[in-house]
């Protein structure tokens, strides 16, 4: 099905069941732990062996020596697998470093061997007996302290490096009020609960992956690619998935290490990355040098925006895309964004929930706040006063054809988000002065940020049956990364094809489906469940075909097939055998013509120890526009589980850099600090009730990333407030406060 | 993790003779630091002497009045001990601040005592570390030194003590009992208990090859309004920035002791003297000495702070 003219009312418009919030259907699997991960597929098959990485141990250089005789002389090993004893390995279309290092190492934790033993004690005690001798080569690892040698990379996303609308040098040098301020961002890691695990097995020249990703077309692809053999030969399984957060978008070391320790073994291998190695050895959040520059009037009218970026990858990779959202936000005559590109050596940068636009906000919207204050403007107001219903920079309106070169938002509630949440909030009983209000040992602050996140619309396609019996069963290699896709997409079936929720059986993760959206960068929901659609309209006229109607409007529901006063039973048409549809959605270029985006606002309360400077977070609220919510339970689960790490983003995430060495120090999950439960106070969330026709047939639009975008500046501002310490360098801790504190006593 | 030979002891001097027996023996109970530095190979013990059998697990009161907590005294448990809550809040605030519910079940109280530093640097036995490989240097000197110590510190080494019991045993002037290879006993004051790094940072304690811990005791009970006080990022789960045990007594005789700035738990008596001067004088004398990096210098106003925080709770 293509989708180019926005979509006119349709089955999914009844709201029987889709925009209910309904249990997870998957719910009871996995609170009985009878949900299979990737590395707990015990029968998938037999006599299974274990797999332990090595991983390097220098940033950058060459191994000189690497011997595994003592590894595979160690009680029960089975085959040690290096770069030398693999062969000649490609490497994956979204891969930046090679997955298998050696003989030359390109970051810290890069994989150089897998043990693979008939146990797992076993494997790990042999991993340590691999000997590796290393010629170090000088690496750079200082963000700061290469910015000068930082280059242009070719685009940004899909956009142009450097952009510009009017005169911004000249606009900002006459405003009347200006801020130029810089602000960083450390890198972060994901830090999903469940790590990146695979279990391979090879049946002649076919081979069979369970393993934990985000998308499994991209790694069927890629691991076929790396070990130089046909993608149709691989057979991705992926059933269940505990969280990614952008980190299992890719294919990682432990799936093709699994791949090659089956090869060597000659027996079915898992493989697990060790929680340690997790955050050198796999992708993260690039950190950020953002300048922010903002010129308005006496009014609070902004005349000037400029927002540049720095951040750094390994050669060969890519910019954090932290300015996107500054040419879309708010309305400034002149503007300018600039994206500048380090080479450093440290692990591959790479997306994270919401990449790019978490990072940016965090920076725009404590500028926002700053600004404000200065021109003695309430920031909610500030906001308001510089909305735009077109995109102010827009290097996509040529292209569209769009009227006057620009676009307008297909939809763009942000003003309602900001005063819905003003209002619920209480915002204006909040004390503009910072450090005025105390409770006890507390300094009490509130701040706000915007959230705003772009929708974007990729194909996805799925299988649907209905069986003799009345079923509907849906197949599609969509993910479920804990995010409640088979639910959305269960309620999507059962709404078109009129059937209880119970009937619908949906199978999700597996290769041999109809290739998905995939989760990742908030399009899987809309997207996977608009290919569930088309797939279902196929079927609807197979039925009605099979039941010999001939109208065009029939309505499914309750079981029954309804027309023209004639109502005839489901399950008449399939009476002589199943019928088995497929279809998908693929977008024209409806998204080009109208930008879609999606809204939010964002309040925050903290208390400040008015002594120590420990920051708590005691109440949250958001409000999200993202079109149609197609379960408020599990999305706003969601945007729970977006602010809560953005918490993490504002008070406590940071991958420390050790500069001599190269390398994420903090790299376990004790050190890595991220909120825990006593950390996350209530939450509020409220939906704007809409329904976006230039999305999709589902209205919907992405919900999982717009949640995080803008909580961490919330926060920091929401700190300033409390305290009057203004602090522009993530995360906000209190050693960054403490010599700024105000008498405590 | 290496394997190892494994055996359950009779007796706490029988279990002392065991570990003597071996230089490469160690001695496990709860395990819940022991078995995770073994998976990572910072531990390799070729033996472990299991205590758990050891009739070890009591709280009982002394003859002087003080109690004497059993070396396998579960944390959860020793915290809830009504004596240990009327008599010695301190000691069950510091041990409730610290770890998870879970670990604290299987977490002893001897094992606490001898609980080994978080220092990110210990923990990556791929990096340079005096206390994991005398000899091979310190990383954390001029590298993350955010979590480090300021007080007592060495060239060799800047790690801290990672634990909130021994801050607050530190207040009590605990005496920690042991019995040693030869079946000899000896009572050592922790204050003596746990050495400054110097340039021996792998050696914490002063116990000697294959010595158990048998018992902590303290003394009776001598009032005061008991405090913990522990500074962190997040508000649990997380090892203390700074952290202050502390029984301040309206007579002058307080005690007060610093967790999260040296290699042991930090008590200047002279402090507890300049108490009634307010918070700087007495961060003063505590903070004597002190060597900072750029990461954590962050700690001398903190503790200075905290001091005033605790000294306006104590007032309440």
């Amino acid at each position: 099905m293509k989708f180019d003219t926005p979509a006119e009312t349709n089955p999914i418009d009844r709201l029987t069941i889709v925009g209910k919030p309904l249990d997870r259907i998957d719910g009871p699997l996995k609170t009985t732990g009878r949900a299979p991960y990737a590395y707990e597929h015990h029968g998938a098959a037999p006599n299974q062996a274990h797999g332990v990485i090595v991983g390097a141990t220098i940033a950058k250089g060459r191994i000189r020596r690497l011997d595994t005789a003592r590894a595979e002389a160690a009680p029960g090993v089975v085959a040690v697998v290096t770069a030398e004893s693999a062969g000649k390995l490609g490497k994956g279309e979204h891969n930046t470093a090679t997955l298998l290092g050696g003989p030359e190492i390109e970051h810290y934790h890069q994989a150089i061997a897998l043990v693979v033993a008939e146990t797992f004690e076993q494997a790990r005690a042999a991993a340590v007996l691999v000997e590796v001798e290393y010629e170090r080569a000088k690496g750079a690892f200082d963000l700061a302290g290469e910015r000068n040698g930082a280059e242009k990379p070719e685009k940004v996303n899909d956009s142009p490096p450097d952009t510009a609308v009017g005169n911004f040098e000249s606009a900002f040098g006459t405003a009347d009020m200006t801020l130029d301020e810089t602000y960083t961002t450390p890198d972060e890691s994901h830090a999903m609960m469940e790590p990146h695990a695979s279990l391979a097995f090879w049946e002649g020249r076919k081979l069979t992956l369970y393993t934990s990703t985000q998308m499994v077309a991209w790694t069927k692809k890629d691991l076929a690619k790396t070990l130089g053999i046909e993608p149709d030969d691989v057979h991705v399984v992926a059933p269940f998935i505990g969280g990614g957060f952008g980190g299992k978008l890719f294919l990682r070391a432990d799936a093709l290490l699994a791949a090659l320790g089956a090869r060597a073994a000659g027996r079915p291998v898992k493989v697990a990355l060790q929680r340690p190695m997790i955050f050198n050895n796999t992708t993260h959040r690039p950190a950020t040098i953002q300048r922010i520059r903002i010129g308005a009037n006496r009014d609070g009218v902004i005349t000037a925006i400029g927002h540049e970026c720095w951040s750094a990858d390994l050669e060969g990779g890519k910019p954090d895309g932290a300015v996107d959202q500054t040419r879309m936000l708010y309305a400034g005559a002149n503007r300018m964004t600039a994206t500048r590109l380090e080479t450093l050596d440290l692990p591959e940068s790479n997306s994270m929930r919401a990449p790019g636009e978490a990072t940016g906000m965090m920076a725009l919207e404590i500028a926002m706040d700053e600004m404000a204050e200065k021109l003695g403007i309430d920031p909610v107001e500030f906001r308001i006063r510089n909305d735009t219903q077109v995109v102010p920079d827009d290097p996509k309106a040529e292209k569209s054809g769009a009227e006057n070169g620009q676009r307008r938002f297909s939809q763009r509630p942000f003003v309602e988000c900001l005063r819905l949440g003003a209002e619920k909030f209480g915002w204006s009983r909040r004390s503009a002065r910072p450090g005025s209000t105390r409770e006890g040992g507390w300094l009490i602050g509130h701040g706000m940020a915007s959230a705003f996140r772009n929708n974007m619309s990729v194909k996805s396609a799925a299988r649907v049956r209905l069986t003799p019996q009345g079923g509907v069963v849906v197949e599609t290699d969509m993910t479920d990364i804990g995010t409640g896709s088979y639910t959305i997409i269960a309620q999507t079936a059962a709404e078109m094809m009129g059937v209880p929720l119970e009937r619908v059986t949906v199978r999700l993760g597996d290769s041999s489906f109809p290739v998905s959206a995939g989760s990742g960068g908030q399009f899987g929901g809309n997207c996977s469940t608009a290919g569930v659609y088309a797939a279902c309209v196929k079927l609807r006229e197979a039925v009605s075909g099979k039941l010999g109607f001939n109208q065009a409007d029939l309505t499914f529901a309750d079981g029954q097939v309804n027309a023209g006063g004639r109502s005839v039973a489901l399950t008449e048409a399939v009476k002589d055998g199943e019928l088995v549809e497929e279809d998908g959605i693929e977008f024209g270029d409806i998204s080009k013509k109208a930008q879609q985006s999606t809204f939010g606002s964002h309040f925050v309360e903290v208390a400040v120890d008015a002594w120590t400077a420990e920051i708590r977070v005691r109440r949250m609220l958001a409000v999200c526009a993202s079109g149609r919510i197609l379960n408020p339970k599990t999305a706003r689960s969601q945007v729970i589980g977006a602010m809560t790490m953005g918490v993490g983003a504002a008070l406590l995430e940071e991958l420390v850099v050790d500069k001599r060495a190269g390398f994420f120090v903090n790299h376990d999950l004790a050190q890595y600090e991220v909120p825990v439960h006593a950390d996350i106070p209530h939450q509020e969330v409220i939906f704007l009730d809409e329904a976006d026709p230039m999305s999709s047939p589902m209205k919907a639009k992405g919900i999982a990333e717009l949640g995080i975008c803008g909580v961490a500046a919330a926060v920091a501002n929401a700190v300033y407030n409390a305290t009057g310490v203004r602090v522009r360098d993530y995360p906000v801790t209190l050693d960054k406060l403490i010599e700024r504190m105000p008498d405590a006593a | 993790m290496k394997p190892f030979s494994y055996e359950r002891a009779a007796s706490p001097a029988q279990a002392a003779a065991a570990a003597a027996r071996r230089p490469d023996a160690k001695f496990i109970a709860g395990g819940t630091n022991l078995l995770d530095l073994m998976k990572l190979q910072i531990e390799t013990p070729a033996h472990l002497v299991d205590v758990n059998g050891l009739d070890l697990d009591r709280i009982e009161e002394t003859p002087e009045g003080g109690i004497r907590i059993g070396a396998l005294v579960r944390n959860t448990d020793l915290a809830a001990d009504e004596r240990v809550r009327r008599d010695y809040g301190v000691l069950a605030r510091a041990l409730l601040a610290g770890a998870t519910g879970q670990l604290r079940n299987k977490a002893t109280t001897a094992g606490n005592l001898l609980q080994r530093t978080r220092c990110p640097y210990f923990y990556d036995t791929a990096q340079p570390c005096n206390k994991r490989e005398p000899g091979s240097g310190c990383s954390a000197l001029e590298g993350y030194s955010r979590q480090h110590a300021i007080l007592g510190v060495s060239d060799a080494c800047i790690a801290t003590n990672p634990s909130d019991m021994n801050v607050a045993l530190r207040a009590l002037d605990t005496v920690v009992e042991t019995v040693k290879a030869d079946g000899t006993t000896r009572s050592i004051p922790i204050a003596d208990f746990h050495r400054l790094p110097g340039d021996t940072p792998h050696l914490e304690t002063v116990l000697e090859r294959g010595e158990l811990i048998t018992a902590v005791t303290l003394p009776p009970p001598d009032g005061g309004v008991h405090i913990y006080r522990k500074v962190r990022d997040r508000a649990s789960y997380a090892f203390a920035l700074i952290s202050v045990a502390a029984v301040i007594r309206p007579n002058g005789a307080s005690a007060l002791a610093l967790g999260g700035v040296a290699h042991k738990p930090w008590r200047v008596e002279a402090a507890e003297a300049a108490l009634t001067g307010g918070p700087k004088d007495a961060a003063a004398a505590l903070l004597a000495g002190a060597r900072t990096t750029s990461d954590n210098a962050y700690k001398i106003p903190l503790v200075e702070r905290t001091l005033g925080a605790v000294l306006t709770d104590a007032r309440r």
